[in-house]
C-alpha cells in the first residue's frame, strides 16, 4: 500500500497527517521531515516518540498536533514502545482478534539525536536485536535542543554548545561524531539509511523503503536546529543544501550490508562553507583554529573515500 | 473541551483530534475532518509572527517546493495548485520565500503589518541575469 510518487505536484496531493500550529521553532527542520514521513505513505500509523523537541513540542496539552496514532513514555524507551506495540499487533492477527480498520499498520519510532545516540540507546540496541518490525527515525540536530543545547554524543567537534562552550582556552566539543549508522548497520538491521530535508524524494524514497521491509529499520535525519546551530531560519534548506554537498552528511543507504550511495554532489563544496554559514562554528574561523577545519575536511575526505570502497566491495 | 485543570487531568492523557472516529484519514482533506479542540489543528501561532509571506499568484508555477519544504504545514496545496498561505499557522520562517525559483519570487517576505494589495500593488521586477564578465 505503499503510495508512487513521481513527482512534487503529485506528493503534494497527500492529505496532511502532522498539523500546524506545533510549537516548534520557525524554520525547525523537524517537521519538515516528519512531515515527509508521514505523509510519503497510506498506511495506518502507530507513532512511539521519545522525549525531545518533537514529542515536548507537538504534544502540548490540551493540543496534539498528530492525526495518526501516537504515545509518548519515557526519554529512553521509545524503540522498546514501538517493539512492543508491532507484536501486540503481529498476536492479535495471527488470534485472529485484529480490528479490521488496524489492518495495514505500520510502528514507527521517532527520537531526537540524544534520544537515540546516548539515552535511548540500549534500548534501541535490544529493540534491533530482537527484529521487532518497526522503524526508527532519528532526528539528529547534533545537540540536546530540547533542553538547552547540551552536547551529545552526536555534536561533532568544535562546536559551541553549553556545556561545551568555546573560549580562549576551549575550541568547543572536543570528539567527533559517533558514527550510529555504521554501529546499526552492526547489529545486522536490514535496512539502514542516512537522510537530509533538502532531498525529498531520496527521504521519501527511504522512508518508503525503510516502513516496507520487514524487521528492524534505521533512518538518520540530518535536522538543521536554527535555534542551536545559530543561522537564520529561513536559512534551513540552504544549511542542509550546505551539509549534503560538502559531504558533512553523505546520503547513503545499506541494505542486507550492500551499501548505496544515493547522492553524489556535482561540485562537492569545502567544508569550511558548511561551517561558516552556523554560529556554533564561529571561532573556528578565528586564528589558531584553523587545525580544526583542515582535520575536519580530512575526515570528511576520508570517510566519502571509505564509503566509495565499502559501496564498490558490497556489490560485487 | 471544557477547561480541565491538572487536579482533573489523569496520569496519563489521551487526545483525540477529532470529534467522531476516524476513518479512512489519508483520503480525507483537512477541510473535510471534523477536528475537535484538542487537535492543534484548532490552535493558532499566528501571533508568532515579525514578518508575513505574500502570495503573488500571477507569477506561481505551482511547483509546490514551498509546500514540501513549510515546517508548519501552513501552504494550502489543492489538486496539485498552490491556493495561499494558512495564516493562522504560519509563523514566519522564511523558508517558504527562500525556496520559490521563480523570478521574481511569487512568494516574498514582509512585514507583518504590510497589506496585501500594496504589497502585490508594487512587487518587483523581473530580473536580469548578470552577464558574466
Amino acid at each position: 500500500m505503499s503510495k508512487i510518487i513521481k513527482n512534487l505536484k503529485q506528493f503534494s496531493t497527500a492529505n496532511e497527517r502532522l498539523e500546524g500550529a506545533h510549537l516548534l521553532c520557525p524554520g525547525c527542520a523537524h517537521s519538515i521531515i516528519v512531515r515527509e514521513l508521514v505523509n510519503c505513505t497510506d498506511h495506518n500509523l502507530v507513532i512511539a516518540n521519545a522525549t525531545g523537541c518533537m514529542e515536548v513540542c507537538t504534544a502540548v496539552y490540551p493540543y496534539t498536533a498528530w492525526d495518526t496514532s501516537w504515545i509518548h513514555i519515557g526519554f529512553e524507551n521509545a524503540a522498546t514502545s514501538a517493539g512492543a506495540i508491532a507484536e501486540t499487533y503481529k498476536v492479535l492477527e495471527r488470534k485472529g482478534r485484529l480490528n479490521k480498520n488496524a489492518e495495514n499498520t505500520k510502528v514507527l519510532a521517532i527520537g531526537g539525536d540524544g534520544a537515540t545516540y546516548d539515552i535511548g540507546f540500549q534500548f534501541l540496541s535490544g529493540a534491533v536485536e530482537r527484529g521487532h518490525d518497526f522503524t526508527y527515525v532519528c532526528l539528529d540536530n547534533e545537540v540536546y535542543a530540547n533542553t538547552g543545547g547540551q552536547r551529545s554524543s552526536s555534536t561533532p567537534v568544535g562546536a559551541s554548545t553549553t556545556t561545551t562552550p568555546a573560549g580562549s582556552q576551549s575550541i568547543g566539543n572536543k570528539t567527533t561524531k559517533k558514527d550510529m549508522i555504521g554501529i546499526m548497520a552492526a547489529h545486522g538491521a536490514p535496512y539502514v539509511a542516512q537522510v537530509a530535508p533538502n532531498k525529498w524524494k531520496d527521504m521519501i524514497m527511504k522512508f518508503q523503503k525503510a516502513l516496507e521491509i520487514n524487521g528492524p529499520t534505521f533512518v538518520n535525519a540530518m535536522s538543521a536546529c536554527t535555534t542551536e546551530w545559530r543561522f537564520p531560519s529561513h536559512q534551513t534548506i540552504t544549511v542542509s543544501d550546505l551539509a549534503t554537498d560538502s559531504l558533512a552528511f553523505p546520503l547513503y543507504e545499506i541494505e542486507n550490508g550492500v551499501y548505496t550511495i544515493n547522492y553524489r554532489p556535482k561540485n562537492i563544496v569545502p567544508i569550511k562553507d558548511y561551517l561558516a554559514i552556523q554560529g556554533r562554528f564561529k571561532h573556528l574561523f578565528k586564528p589558531g583554529n584553523e587545525h580544526i577545519i583542515e582535520e575536519w575536511q580530512k575526515r570528511v575526505d576520508k570517510k566519502w573515500v571509505q564509503l566509495q570502497k565499502m559501496e564498490e566491495m558490497t556489490n560485487s | 473541551m471544557a477547561n480541565v485543570g491538572w487536579d482533573e487531568v489523569n496520569d496519563a492523557a489521551l487526545l483525540n483530534p477529532f470529534e467522531n472516529s476516524m476513518q479512512d484519514l489519508v483520503n480525507t482533506a483537512q477541510s473535510d475532518r471534523d477536528y475537535s479542540l484538542f487537535s492543534s489543528f484548532s490552535a493558532s501561532t499566528a501571533s508568532w509572527r515579525v514578518v508575513k509571506p505574500i502570495y503573488n499568484s500571477d507569477v506561481c508555477i505551482h511547483c509546490q517546493n514551498c509546500w514540501v519544504y513549510c515546517p508548519d504545514s501552513a501552504i494550502l496545496s489543492e489538486e496539485k495548485k498552490m491556493q495561499g498561505i494558512d495564516y493562522d499557522h504560519c509563523k514566519g520562517c522564511g523558508i517558504c520565500a527562500d525556496v520559490c525559483p521563480t523570478n521574481p519570487k511569487s512568494l516574498i517576505m514582509y512585514e507583518e503589518a504590510t497589506v496585501e494589495d500594496s504589497a502585490l500593488a508594487s512587487w518587483p521586477e523581473k530580473k536580469k541575469k548578470e552577464k558574466k564578465a
